[in-house]
């Protein structure tokens, strides 16, 4: 073999070590800027139609299908959220601010009762025009949420474009959200 | 009616005699638990951190566990529950990626990486065949040597 | 103002690295004695500086001195005295100037020990670890300040996370940093060997015991880690696959490679170029582990919090020394020239083989675990790689490493007749053939393979020290003798073998593992296996920073009841959170293992019940491993030898 050939194959693991440390480098800067989150989930839905389910209402609020929300008047939020929730009191008041600003917000209580469920509403406040209970977390599964609070954005046409897991904070609200709202409206 | 009461005595052994147990809600053979396992141990559980449903204590996995063990028992195979999972929660659920384009680095790494250190031990087994080169003072040191 | 005097301590001590690192370096160079002695006494006092720094930290925690925001974030008055001091490591501040501290550590052992180096070469090496340790004292002290304060100080801590008090954790972080850190003396070697562009014989004797020294605690470390969580998180598992861990077992994997490497440059001058890539490659790989666990790129159970600044200068760390050292290796590499020739049968050959598959191996660990961040950044995709995946592609490419690994410590150097050899093995291989065909008939073909390849590994090693003592060839006192008379390193070399066998003995065991997760009355039994297990009853005690509930369980076989067991379930008051603490019983072959996972609403306790057969072989086989290496060091050839006598007759020839 060639001397020059062998002096470039022992350049090989300095060359791995520099696409390796590119890599990581990119990767750090992708999470400072919140782009990049290890520990999310894409959801499947996205690109879909929420799947098939019927849920009944609790709190003395009218429950939902998918069928209901197969063809929104405007773009909508379906959020999953439940009383024992600390995040959920969390973006309570931003839910608020949405729905006073006129966007349509059905929830979906998660393996919750009605009594907690009142008590949080009236405390929290209620920013919900429709409340689904999903009591035994099967619709859930079919939605593929994994923890709660999670809040789906859905179209005109009824097709979900985007979901959140967490809280929603006003960061998330002004980065992801309105230039969704503006998008689909 | 003694007849029935008797019967009902006699279900227990029924199910010590096909070893059924009960598993998150479900009832099944321990063959079926078995397959069930093994599924679950393919599956992650998405609340936690690098844990199998199997191995987890979180509400959802159980939850998972169960649905599971619901489909073993009705006889669906286990693509077809596999594939359910990775419906509602996409790919990132299987502990196992897929083979697609996008994994065959993956998954051809073992044979790569066999492949360059034998090439690596091949090519140094065959330089060592020749001696190393010798340099002009050794050389001119050799002929001295051979001279004499 | 003792933590004062600490951070202080911090701040000399980043200075007195980067003066070791210049001095060591670029001494030499200079021909001047004093600069070459000046290097050890640099690491000397290094070391002080970074010792006095540590022990502050360590006094802060047992005084649970708040005003110093480390201990008031991890610790509190409640805390049992031990765990105030082992969780002075148990976070990420702490651990690096853990970390730090055997990074000094290592510089001191080689100033003091180092004797029979020549000047410069030490000189070199402690001048390579200077530099590495400047840069993580820099990082310690601007980024991770384990000496930040707090005024005013809260009341009491914030508590310690109830799975940490444990005694494992004052162990496991300590040995295995010394393991991880421990290679960078071999690192230093292999760079200093690069500046001056040689590496002989000699190399190879000196490096040995460092790497081997480092192997040991890494081996002790793992091992540990895993005992750790098998009793502590509750489910039986040993081995999870987590990067955490597979950045643990990479550096493990290249350094019985570089061990095996050594070996061969010490006595035959070949794979030269191998073994000093091979000591880079472990502690790269060291510090790729600290970079990925710290800077929260990856999605494992035990990471400290994602900190991406803190990952951007540790990854400058990463590129000054990897990248550094991979770039010497690619322009002085080629000038180093093998001599060494050797047959395709021969004890070289199967090193290499060993090296190849090990090799592969940690590039099949590694690039499972960097998959998932790589393909989220190539690909966009989020995608998992667990133990499924690990399993089925490692435990195939270990298997031709068990084969070898029997033939190889009885192979000539150069070249062998392998017939001869296979003779010589007919008991290993029969012994191995006849446990296999007996778990086989019950139609566990992996566990069938496993113990045969591991009985095949301890009976060939135990051929290969019966041959040495000529066993029922000469008479048994005979024997006997030749057997104390044998040089340590190959009765190390066996008993490593040994333990490693053991090992494997015990993992294959462990895919016998029964499980079974029961909700019992009191009063109740369920049944696994061969054993009737009982609730008997379910009472509450008290803890010093905790309460708990305790299960009474009872084991029964055929002959009655034989073990009573207390799994409990511990409340931590000031985290308001949930321990499960298993309650294992050994008999050294087989575990029984019952955790109190639940209290279900209806009353009663959900117990999880294991049978582990061969579990306790796992670690056993992790401490013989350890134990051979011990042994190896502790012998005179490898610490005492050519390049002395060289040094005392240049000496003499220059008076």
């Amino acid at each position: 073999m060639s001397p020059l050939r062998r002096r470039l194959l022992f350049g090989v693991p300095l060359a791995v070590a520099v696409a390796g440390g590119e890599g990581f480098y990119l990767l750090l800067r992708r999470m400072r800027e919140q782009k990049y989150d290890p520990h999310a989930l894409p959801s499947p839905l996205i690109g879909k139609r929420p799947p098939a389910f019927s849920l009944p209402g609790i709190a003395g609020m009218q429950g939902f299908s998918n069928t209901d929300i197969a063809a929104p008047s405007k773009p909508m939020l379906v959020n999953w959220f439940a009383s024992w929730c600390i995040p959920c009191e969390q973006e309570a008041a931003i839910l608020g601010k949405l729905a006073s600003g006129g966007l349509n917000i059905w929830g979906i209580a998660y393996e919750d009762d009605a009594q907690s469920l009142k008590t949080f509403l009236s405390s929290n406040g209620n920013p919900y025009q429709r409340l689904a209970a999903d009591a035994d977390g099967t619709t859930a599964i079919n939605w593929g949420v994994y923890g709660v609070p999670e809040t789906y954005f859905i179209d005109k046409t009824g097709i979900v474009r985007w979901r959140y897991a967490g809280a929603l904070t006003d960061d998330v609200v002004a980065s992801s959200l309105n230039p969704l709202l503006e998008r689909y409206s | 009616m003694r007849r029935f009461l008797f019967l009902l005595l006699l279900l227990p052994a029924f199910a010590l005699a096909q070893d059924m147990v009960t598993r998150d809600g479900v009832t099944l053979t321990q063959a079926q638990e078995t397959r069930a396992e093994s599924i679950g141990d393919q599956l992650r559980c998405l609340v936690c951190q690098n844990e199998s449903i199997e191995d987890s204590n979180a509400k959802l996995a159980g939850q998972l566990r169960g649905i599971i063990r619901t489909q073993v028992v009705q006889g669906e195979p286990d693509r077809q529950i596999l594939n359910y999972m990775v419906q509602r929660y996409g790919i990132f659920v299987l502990l196992k990626p897929p083979i697609s384009p996008l994994t065959w680095l993956l998954y051809a790494m073992p044979v790569l990486a066999l492949i360059v250190g034998f090439a690596a031990f091949w090519f140094g087994r065959r330089r060592n065949a020749t001696p190393a080169p010798l340099n002009e003072t050794e050389a001119a040191r050799l002929e001295d040597l051979l001279r004499e | 103002m003792i933590p004062e005097l600490g951070h202080f301590a911090l701040a000399c001590a980043v200075a007195l690295a980067f003066a070791q690192g210049v001095v060591g370096i670029f001494g030499p160079s200079l021909r001047d004695a004093r600069a070459l002695f000046a290097a050890p006494v640099l690491a000397c006092s290094h070391f002080a500086a970074v010792g006095t720094a540590f022990l502050a930290l360590v006094w802060a925690g047992i005084v649970s001195d708040f005003t110093v925001e480390n201990i008031a974030d991890f610790s509190s008055a409640a805390v049992p005295l031990m765990y105030r001091i082992s969780g002075v490591w148990g976070n990420h501040d702490g651990s690096i100037l853990l970390w730090c501290l055997i990074l000094s550590l290592c510089g001191l052992a080689v100033a003091l020990f180092g004797g029979e180096l020549p000047a410069s070469l030490r000189a070199r090496v402690l001048g390579v670890l200077g530099l590495v340790s400047g840069g993580f004292l820099l990082f310690t002290l601007t980024v991770s300040d384990p000496f930040t304060r707090l005024w005013p100080p809260p009341l009491d801590g914030a508590g310690m996370n109830p799975i940490l008090q444990d005694p494992g954790l004052a162990f496991h972080p300590p040995v295995l940093y010394t393991g991880y850190v421990g290679f960078s003396v071999a690192f230093a070697f292999a760079i200093a060997a690069l500046i001056e562009g040689r590496v002989d014989a000699a190399f190879g004797r000196w490096v040995r015991p460092w790497a081997l020294l480092s192997w040991c605690f890494l081996t002790g470390g793992i091992a540990l880690g895993s005992w750790w969580s098998y009793y502590t998180l509750g489910w039986g598992g040993y081995w999870f696959w987590d990067p955490v861990e597979n950045a643990a077992l990479l550096p493990w994997l290249t350094g019985t490679a570089l061990l095996h490497c050594a070996i061969v440059v010490e006595k035959r001058e070949a794979l030269k170029a191998w073994t000093v890539l091979l000591a880079i490659a472990t502690f790269s790989l060291s510090l790729c582990g600290t970079f990925l666990v710290r800077s929260g790129i990856l999605n494992s159970v035990h990471s400290f919090a994602a900190a991406p600044d803190q990952g951007m200068f540790i990854l400058a760390l990463l590129g000054l020394t990897i990248g550094g050292s991979l770039l010497l290796f690619a322009i002085r590499a080629p000038v180093l020239a093998a001599t060494g020739i050797y047959a395709p049968i021969s004890r070289e050959s199967a090193l290499v083989l060993n090296n190849v598959f090990l090799c592969a191996i940690a590039a099949v660990v590694f690039t499972g675990t960097l998959y998932p961040p790589f393909a989220n950044l190539l690909f966009g995709v989020q995608l998992s790689v667990g133990a499924p995946f690990f399993n089925q592609t490692v435990l195939p490419l270990a298997a031709p490493i068990i084969v070898t690994m029997g033939f190889g410590p009885l192979l000539a150097w150069k070249r062998a007749d392998f017939w001869p050899v296979v003779q010589r093995l007919y008991l290993a291989g029969g012994v191995a053939a006849v446990v296999f065909l007996v778990v086989a008939a019950d139609r566990h073909v992996i566990a069938a393979l496993g113990l045969a390849g591991g009985a095949w590994v301890v009976l060939a090693a135990c051929t290969d020290l019966a041959q040495r003592v000529r066993l029922f060839r000469v008479p048994l006192g005979q024997s006997l003798a030749r057997l104390f008379a044998l040089p340590r390193a190959a009765i190390g070399a066996a008993l490593g073998h040994i333990g490693f066998g053991v090992t494997v003995l015990g993992i294959a065991g462990m895919t016998l593992a029964l499980q079974t997760v029961a909700v019992l009355q009191p009063g109740q039994s369920t049944r696994l296996g061969n054993y009737v297990w009982t609730l008997t009853n379910i009472h509450d005690e008290p803890g010093p920073n905790y309460s708990q509930h305790v299960a009474d369980v009872t084991v029964a076989d055929t002959h009655g009841v034989f073990l009573n067991l207390h799994p409990s379930r511990r409340f931590f008051t000031a985290q308001h959170s949930i321990t499960n603490d298993a309650a294992i019983h050994t008999n050294g072959f087989r575990d029984l293992y019952v955790v109190f996972a639940d209290e279900p609403a209806g009353g009663g306790a959900e117990l999880r019940i294991n049978d582990h057969p061969m579990a306790p072989e796992i670690w056993l086989g992790g401490l013989i491993m350890a134990l051979g290496g011990f042994c190896s060091l502790s012998d005179r050839r490898l610490r005492v030898g050519a390049p002395s006598r060289r040094k005392k007759m240049t000496e003499a020839v220059a008076s």
